[in-house]
């Protein structure tokens, strides 16, 4: 319902009142980082991932829930990769 | 990209679709995608030609856009048409048409309606006109409603006083409550939306499994996330459980985000009751500014026609948000309603299912006519 | 362009200073000499009556910068010698805002995108008229580097702009500057490109990552407040069609994809051919910037504008050359295969996904309105 998409903090422009910077794929767009921050100043910093909507940080990307939910995903992949793999090979003669 | 493109992977997808396969077994499940954003990731990914026949995906009520009744808009386009008045909003909202035509046709009659990325951007449009009223349409579920919420309490820390917002933000629970208690609902479990969690927490869909024993996975918005949310949502069928889980812990934490539910606090408060389209009246299912904030409520500036406007008769929109028809089933979906002419906002926003359908699932057409009809309420 | 009057010359002042009459006298005349000068710094609407202000305009901006016969003639028309035998004519206009943008500017734009519509035809784009519309209080200095820039743009295609017009409306009447064109091409190989010779088999190829300049002018305009390095692709094609030409036999068509991106040119390709197109996700090649911008913005790469990209159906027995023959060029080096075509689903344009899925790349309805949900 709602476009989210994840950035990375590379500036914070005013801390106080929640300002940074966000790099999309090369794209770099103000944000505000208010709705992080639980006092002034606080919130994401250089190099956090953020997820954006229409000009928010609303949340901050876990790297390590990310990472753990990909480890699951790639162990349900690896049988498949490893059949396709066997495949490729087996056309070798 | 990153925490994009990893999970678009077809191996993992072919893994995850065998264990879909295996988990539905004989049975038939119906499942709701509550959001518009998954229904259009299901579209725009071909997440479809991964589930089985029997693994039927329900399009909900989950598109801000699809849920604005017509008459909301033109309460917005008589403000647009009050003297010196700047309207801006999303351009979602750019060509929804309603009962006297859309935002686009009101600026080809002279009004000044402009689009704007961030609700911020729309308080700089006042900023830098200090002699126009810039009024800002305001969309969205708990996931836009934060950002409102801080350009109000911006704005209010400014002393700017030409910008003012029409409200038309709405509650994600309610509907849900609304789809539950529909007659002849019978849906087997949810996808549970994933960026409005970010706000409310996964925390807020804790009623659907304890009062109606239904399972819901708060689910990512890439197609992997979409697949391993149905995966868990068949293995709590196949387990007998109904619970509430978050797929999408990367980004939801079960209890939300506490300085985003303040912002929208401080400013906002529930209406009594708010019409949605598809919906008809549900009460306490929206948010209107609190009365500390009136300066920058554009209800109370403006006078508002307030008009309710009929759907079009042959409208199906109603039966399509509520998952009672697909959007196929409608019978003007592609002939008298298009994209390029919708009479329904299903059609309109990208996230609706009817557009959703149109512009990416029409080769599932094959599949779906296959499926039984969905009996009419 | 109208013939300049002699004499144009309206501001020349003499100072008393200390000077014989026949000393300013000479002054005088060494000074109407001289090629006229623009010395206003805004377009007025005297700029467009066709008095002298016209004349300076003409002699100053165009003529300066466009230099070649048939426009030094002075002529209401140009006069061209062409071999007998068969001509591409077309005719565009452009209006973009902002006027300049990173990669080029609307000059670039007029020369590129009238080129490239000759081009596609197999032509060799040869002459093009420019008539300029100009707002009254336009900048005389942003004028100049349009021009300029158009000038430039033109010997860069080989182009001449022989002929062309300039107006002015009054303030509010226009968007600072306008320019509609025309341009001649000659056809010197024997060959029929169009839509409906695409048939199943075939190869689509793009000659370059797409939606560059339609992103560009989005980022340009600063309401977004969006920053990439990232410039328009505005570039004419018509040595990447000779080169096609010149190696693969079995092109079926060309289309420069423009507005509507590749997206719309491939289903007027399905629906002139009554066949089905099917792309490959990960064979599209997009910049990261433009797939950053459009993520954020909800829009979809391959509805975006190009100006300097092409979509070729060629034979698939010469997808190879015809990718080689691209690639040989520094415009065409990121080339690529993206799809093919089929006989399923006559008239649709599918896409199988990262993922591997299916879906539809239906024709766009209206303009693409960034989205936030």
């Amino acid at each position: 319902m709602c476009l989210g998409i994840p950035g990375r903090i590379v500036a914070i422009e005013d801390p106080e009142i929640g300002l940074a910077t966000a790099d999309v794929g090369g794209v770099r767009r103000k944000v505000s980082i208010q709705l992080l921050q639980e006092e002034p100043g606080g919130g994401p910093g250089i190099d956090d991932w953020v997820l954006i909507h229409v000009g928010f940080a609303l949340a901050q990307i876990d790297e390590q829930e990310a990472a753990e939910t990909f480890r699951r995903l790639e162990a349900i992949g690896d049988p498949y990769r490893e059949e396709l793999d066997e495949l490729a090979s087996s056309d070798i003669e | 990209m990153r925490f994009v493109d990893e999970y678009r992977s077809p191996d993992i997808a072919r893994g995850l679709a065998a264990e879909i396969a295996e988990l539905a077994g004989d049975g038939h499940h119906k499942i709701m995608e509550i959001c518009g954003g998954h229904t259009h990731a299901i579209y725009r990914h071909g997440i479809p030609d991964y589930l089985p026949d029997n693994v039927e995906l329900v399009h909900g009520p989950g598109c801000p856009v699809c849920v604005v009744p017509a008459g909301r808009i033109d309460d917005a386009i008589a403000i647009a048409f009050e003297p010196g008045v700047i309207l801006t909003t999303f351009g979602d909202l750019m060509r929804v048409p309603g009962g006297q035509g859309s935002f686009l046709d009101a600026n080809s009659r002279g009004a000044d309606i402009r689009m704007v990325y961030s609700p911020l951007d729309a308080l700089k449009v006042a900023r830098r006109n200090p002699d126009r009223r810039v009024v800002f349409a305001a969309i969205g579920f708990e996931t836009t409603a934060p950002a409102t919420a801080a350009t109000v309490l911006r704005a209010a820390a400014e002393g700017i006083d030409n910008f003012s917002v029409l409200s038309n933000h709405v509650l994600v629970g309610p509907a849900i409550q609304a789809i539950l208690d529909a007659p002849g609902q019978d849906l087997d479990g949810f996808l549970g939306p994933g960026h409005v969690s970010t706000v409310i927490g996964a925390s807020a869909y804790e009623f659907v499994a304890r009062d109606h024993g239904k399972p819901l996975v708060v689910s990512g918005f890439e197609p992997l996330d979409v697949l391993q949310a149905i995966a868990w949502l068949l293995r709590q069928r196949q387990e007998g459980r109904a619970e509430v889980t978050n797929q999408y812990t990367r980004v939801v934490p079960w209890e939300g985000n506490r300085a985003a539910l303040r912002a929208i606090d401080a400013t906002m408060e529930p209406r009594a009751t708010f019409e949605w389209r598809g919906l008809g009246e549900i009460p306490w299912s929206a948010l209107a500014l609190r009365e500390e904030y009136a300066a920058f409520d554009a209800e109370r500036h403006f006078t508002l026609p307030g008009r309710r406007v009929a759907d079009h008769r042959a409208c199906q929109c109603a039966e399509v948000l509520t998952g009672r028809l697909k959007p196929w089933q409608c019978a003007v979906f592609g002939t008298v309603c298009t994209p390029e002419n919708p009479i329904g906002t299903c059609m309109v926003s990208s996230e609706g299912a009817c557009a959703a359908y149109y512009h990416y699932g029409r080769l599932q057409l094959g599949r779906d006519a296959h499926a039984a009809p969905v009996p009419s309420p | 362009m109208t013939q300049q009057p002699e004499g144009a010359e309206t501001d020349a002042k003499t100072e008393a200073s200390g000077e014989t009459e026949a000393e300013a006298l000479a002054r005088v005349a060494r000074h109407r000499e001289r090629r006229p000068r623009v010395r206003d710094e805004h377009v007025t609407l005297a700029h467009g009556a066709g008095g002298s202000a016209t004349a300076d305009l003409v002699e100053d901006l165009f003529l300066r910068s466009l230099a070649n016969p048939a426009l030094e003639a002075r002529e209401d028309q140009a006069l061209i010698d062409v071999d007998p035998g068969r001509l591409a004519f077309t005719t565009d206009s452009f209006v973009v805002s902002p006027l300049e943008f990173p990669g080029g500017s609307i000059g670039d734009l007029a020369i590129n995108g009238t080129v490239n519509d000759l081009a596609v035809s197999g032509a060799r784009p040869a002459y093009l008229s420019a008539g300029f519309i100009l707002e009254e209080g336009f900048a005389i200095a942003r004028l100049r580097r349009i021009v300029d820039d158009l000038a430039a743009a033109a010997a860069a295609a080989g182009v001449q702009v022989v002929t062309g017009d300039t107006k002015v409306v009054g303030r509010g009447k226009g968007d600072g500057c306008y320019i509609n064109t025309a341009g001649i091409g000659v056809l010197e190989r024997p060959v029929e490109l169009g839509a409906r010779f695409a048939r199943p088999g075939d190869a689509v190829l793009v000659s370059g990552p797409i939606g560059d300049h339609g992103i560009t002018i989005l980022l340009a305009r600063g309401d977004l407040e969006l920053e990439a390095d990232l410039e328009s692709d505005t570039a004419p094609l018509h040595r990447l069609v000779d080169g096609l030409l010149e190696a693969c036999s079995g092109v079926r068509c060309l289309r420069d994809a423009t507005r509507g991106g590749v997206a719309t040119v491939l289903n007027e390709v399905a629906e002139a051919a009554g066949v089905g197109i099917a792309l490959e996700e990960t064979a599209l090649p997009i910049r990261a910037e433009v797939n950053g911008a459009c993520e954020v913005l909800g829009l979809d790469p391959l509805y975006v504008a190009c100006e300097g990209r092409m979509v070729i159906v060629v034979d698939a027995a010469e997808a190879d050359t015809a990718l080689a023959a691209l690639r040989a060029l520094p415009e065409g080096e990121q080339a690529a295969r993206i799809g093919s075509v089929v006989a399923e689903s006559p008239g649709m344009v599918s896409l199988r996904t990262q993922l591997g899925g299916t879906r539809v790349v239906d024709t766009m309805a209206g303009d693409p309105l960034p989205r936030i949900c």
